[in-house]
């Protein structure tokens, strides 16, 4: 499935313009998308969020009938990621691929305040060149909004310091919704570094928007500051967290946090907070596992558990494809 | 057209016709004229019939202001400012006297190079009186000639940019300070507490996940200098404090007779932490949107991690925003000083974490003041204090409206309005948050030294 590519001949006759900008109004995804940017989730209702969902599961079909499409006949999509990243790279340049855009690789860095081209321009550069829509991946929070204000392009947010990844957070969407259906009134459990997690704070804005509840555990320092964010509980013990969940999302634990004073070691992580099939136990019978990736296998979560039926890693990862075709679709609309 | 003079410039001769004369001494408020004859207040009786005379309607005189936290940036960040640029900034907001800060490139560590910013200033249209380093190169290892700097007319000492982060430095520093009658001028942060931040800990930052300063690491230094102040008898001022906390602390430290001042911002009584998130009402106004509920507002795009934002100490929540206008307010805190930092376009055009901290504000801490003036949370009096006669007192200089006395004075109307825009600055800068803003209070004239440094194009002659 992950084959596929804009050199794959499609089985299907492409329709003129796709089935995105259909015939059918009201039903059109286009239809109401008043966004320039995908930012953050914050920045959709709950409504928006739920027709989301529906164009992300159609293109996901589509891609499953290895349909190409030509939404983005002509555009030049730039990927502009200033951090390492395979995974979200990857699956942002097959999305692009499949909806029919041509994708140039654009390594930037963060803007220095001794050296080298700012940001801005880089993007300013890349704008002349005819590239239209940006998809940008970097290492400090908000430079998505620097990037949107300052130039003319259409950005997407491919995760941005520890502020927001929203292309993550609405796979895991998918993801929650194909397992456990409507989420409204179910519990999600959320484990590891909250604080200087992208993905945490926009499954926070999806979740809670989409009615979940949301419960945070890890060590105290990653956790406290939620407390205030409505519809999410800041457990004190990893059980409260997980007792009758409805899912369980790991966090990735950066290997270096020892050294910041915010827990002990790695190995008193593990023996607190790291999830086994026995701790998964505590949550609602054959309550999915979710996890961005990559993981660190036996500290967030032990392999068995990572490799159990419980595990929706891999389709995570599948989902990923299609939610992003589904954002390029919409803001090229 | 508007235009500058300088402390070069003949001084002065002219009248001013039925103004309004707040006096925050004694807390009187006349209608009344005022004479200026060579650069002295006279009786109004005496002023020549071929003076010029200014219509005073609608408008306040009030002592010249005096800024005790300027960074000039000259020499060697001259892309930024200068001193001609910085004190036409400062006359433009109604400064008479702006006190340089040390962290320049070289920094004003030595005689020599205080002696060459001193020189500099001699014409320029404020004067400049130089707080010097309090350590050499600002390494806190050593400390700088303080006995021969002060022999040169400093206003203070300070590693500004940072604290004094050895406490026995500090401890040193006092002592040694004690019998001079000089201040020890701290910024109160402790580097480990404040390592990496880019905004004040709370619900914004977090929303954002930016990295947080907590209130410890300025109450952390607070507490130190007050002991240490009281250890060794000398002089610890506050600059640009940030927190109730850090204002409890030393309202406390006051009451029992210890040798502790302090100065606010005006941007840290007017914006809270909540404006790095896009917001941008006054802290005296009913908080709305991200101010009200950081976590359920969506950013806006166009406002959200504007690193025009970013200073240091960060702006505060709003619930200390308001307790620092009480400081002001009764007096606990000694003045508003502005930690006027500008920086160049390429120092801000960046993501927030990567921008340099600090925004200008000379020429609009006066406005900043009047709108609060205006909220009904500051008395008129109390504000002019704060921002004149206050600071001026804690630095040796005399301001007074009597007769006799030399002119140093500004004539603002307060009910007027202006547009913050790059042209309307004087400043190299134009780093604040409050472009585009239109404000109220406009100074009409300053008056240095007896000297005219600014006189605005909407002058009515008499």
């Amino acid at each position: 499935m992950l084959e596929i590519d804009g050199s794959t001949s499609s089985r299907h006759q492409p329709s003129a313009g796709g089935v995105v900008v259909s015939a059918d109004a009201d039903s059109s995804p286009g239809n109401g998308w008043t966004h320039r940017h995908l930012l953050d989730v914050d920045q959709l209702s709950r409504r928006e969020l739920e027709r989301f969902l529906e164009l992300a599961a159609e293109m996901r079909e589509r891609r499953q009938q290895h349909e190409q499409l030509h939404l983005l006949d002509g555009e030049v999509v730039g990927l502009a990621f200033g951090e390492p990243s395979t995974r979200t790279r990857v699956s942002f340049e097959l999305a692009a691929t499949a909806v029919g855009a041509q994708v140039v690789g654009l390594p930037i860095e963060a803007s220095s305040m001794t050296k080298g081209e700012s940001l801005v321009d880089t993007l300013r550069t890349l704008e002349r060149t005819g590239v239209t829509m940006v998809i940008l991946r970097h290492p400090m929070s908000g430079a998505p909004y620097l990037a949107a204000r300052s130039t003319g392009l259409r950005i997407v947010n491919a995760g941005d310091g520890s502020h927001a990844h929203p292309t993550q957070a609405l796979l895991d969407a998918l993801t929650l919704r194909d397992a456990l259906g409507d989420l409204d009134g179910k519990k999600v459990a959320i484990v590891g570094d909250i604080a200087h997690s992208r993905v945490a704070r926009s499954n926070l804005h999806a979740l809670t928007a989409l009615g979940a509840s949301v419960w945070l555990a890890g060590p105290p320092a990653w956790i406290r500051g939620f407390a205030a964010w409505p519809q999410v509980h800041v457990a004190d013990r990893l059980e409260e967290a997980l007792d009758e969940a409805d899912a369980v999302m790991a966090l990735r634990i950066q290997l270096e946090r020892e050294a910041g004073g915010d827990m002990p070691s790695l190995r008193e992580y593990i023996v607190r907070w790291g999830l086994d099939t026995k701790r998964m136990a505590l949550a609602r019978r054959g309550a999915p596992l979710l996890h961005p990736g990559p993981t660190n296998e036996g500290v967030e979560v032990t392999a068995e558990l990572a490799a159990s039926s419980q595990s929706l890693i891999g389709a995570q990862v599948a989902n990923g494809v299609a939610t992003r075709m589904a954002v390029l679709a919409l803001l090229a609309a | 057209m508007s235009r500058f003079g300088s402390l070069g410039d003949p001084p002065a001769t002219f009248g001013i016709l039925g103004v309004r004369v707040p006096d925050p001494r004694d807390g009187t408020d006349r209608v009344g004229d005022l004479a200026v004859i060579d650069g002295r207040l006279v009786d109004p009786g005496q002023l020549p019939a071929e003076a010029e005379r200014i219509d005073g309607d609608g408008l306040v005189v009030a002592p010249g202001l005096c800024d005790l936290h300027t960074h000039l940036r000259e020499p060697g960040m001259e892309g930024a400012e200068t001193l001609e640029t910085g004190t036409r900034a400062a006359a433009h907001g109604g400064y008479t006297t702006v006190c340089a800060m040390p962290n320049t490139d070289p920094p004003l560590d030595e005689p020599a190079r205080v002696a060459f910013v001193l020189d500099r200033a001699h014409s320029a249209a404020a004067r400049v009186r130089v707080v010097a380093a309090a350590t050499r190169g600002r390494e806190g290892e050593r400390m700088t000639d303080i006995g021969e700097l002060a022999s040169m007319g400093i206003a203070g000492f300070s590693d500004d940019g940072q604290a004094i982060a050895s406490g026995r430095m500090a401890r040193g520093l006092l002592a040694y300070l004690a019998p001079l009658g000089l201040p020890l001028i701290e910024h109160a942060e402790d580097p480990t507490l404040a390592a990496g931040a880019v905004m004040r800990a709370g619900p914004v930052a977090t929303r954002l996940g930016l990295a947080g300063w907590p209130v410890s690491a300025e109450l952390a230094i607070i507490e130190r200098d007050i002991q240490l102040a009281e250890e060794t008898g000398g002089w610890v001022h506050i600059t640009h404090l940030s927190t109730a906390a850090g204002l409890e602390a030393i309202r406390r430290a006051k009451d029992r007779g210890v040798h502790v001042t302090c100065d606010v911002t005006p941007h840290h009584l007017a914006m809270t932490d909540a404006w790095v998130a896009g917001d941008r009402r006054f802290a005296w106004e009913e908080p709305t949107g991200v101010g009200a509920d950081p976590f359920g507002t969506p950013l806006d795009p166009e406002l959200a991690y504007d690193a025009a934002c970013r200073v240091n100490p960060p702006l505060s929540s709003h619930s200390d925003a308001l307790a620092l206008l009480g400081g002001v307010a009764d007096g606990t805190i000694d003045a508003i000083a502005t930690d006027h930092a500008p920086h160049p376009i390429e120092r801000k055009a960046v993501e927030i974490a990567a921008a340099a901290p600090g925004m200008i504000g000379l020429e609009t801490a006066l406005s900043l003041g009047l709108a609060a003036v205006a909220a009904g949370c500051l008395p008129l009096g109390r504000l002019l204090n704060a921002v004149g006669s206050g600071p001026a007192a804690l630095i040796d200089e005399e301001r007074s409206l009597e007769n006799g006395a030399v002119a140093d004075l500004v004539l603002f109307d307060p009910n007027a309005t202006w547009r913050v825009e790059a042209g309307s600055l004087a400043s190299a800068s134009s780093n604040t948050p409050l472009l585009g803003r239109e404000l109220p209070g406009v100074v009409r004239l300053t008056v240095a030294g007896g000297r005219i440094t600014y006189r605005d194009a909407v002058l009515v002659l008499a």
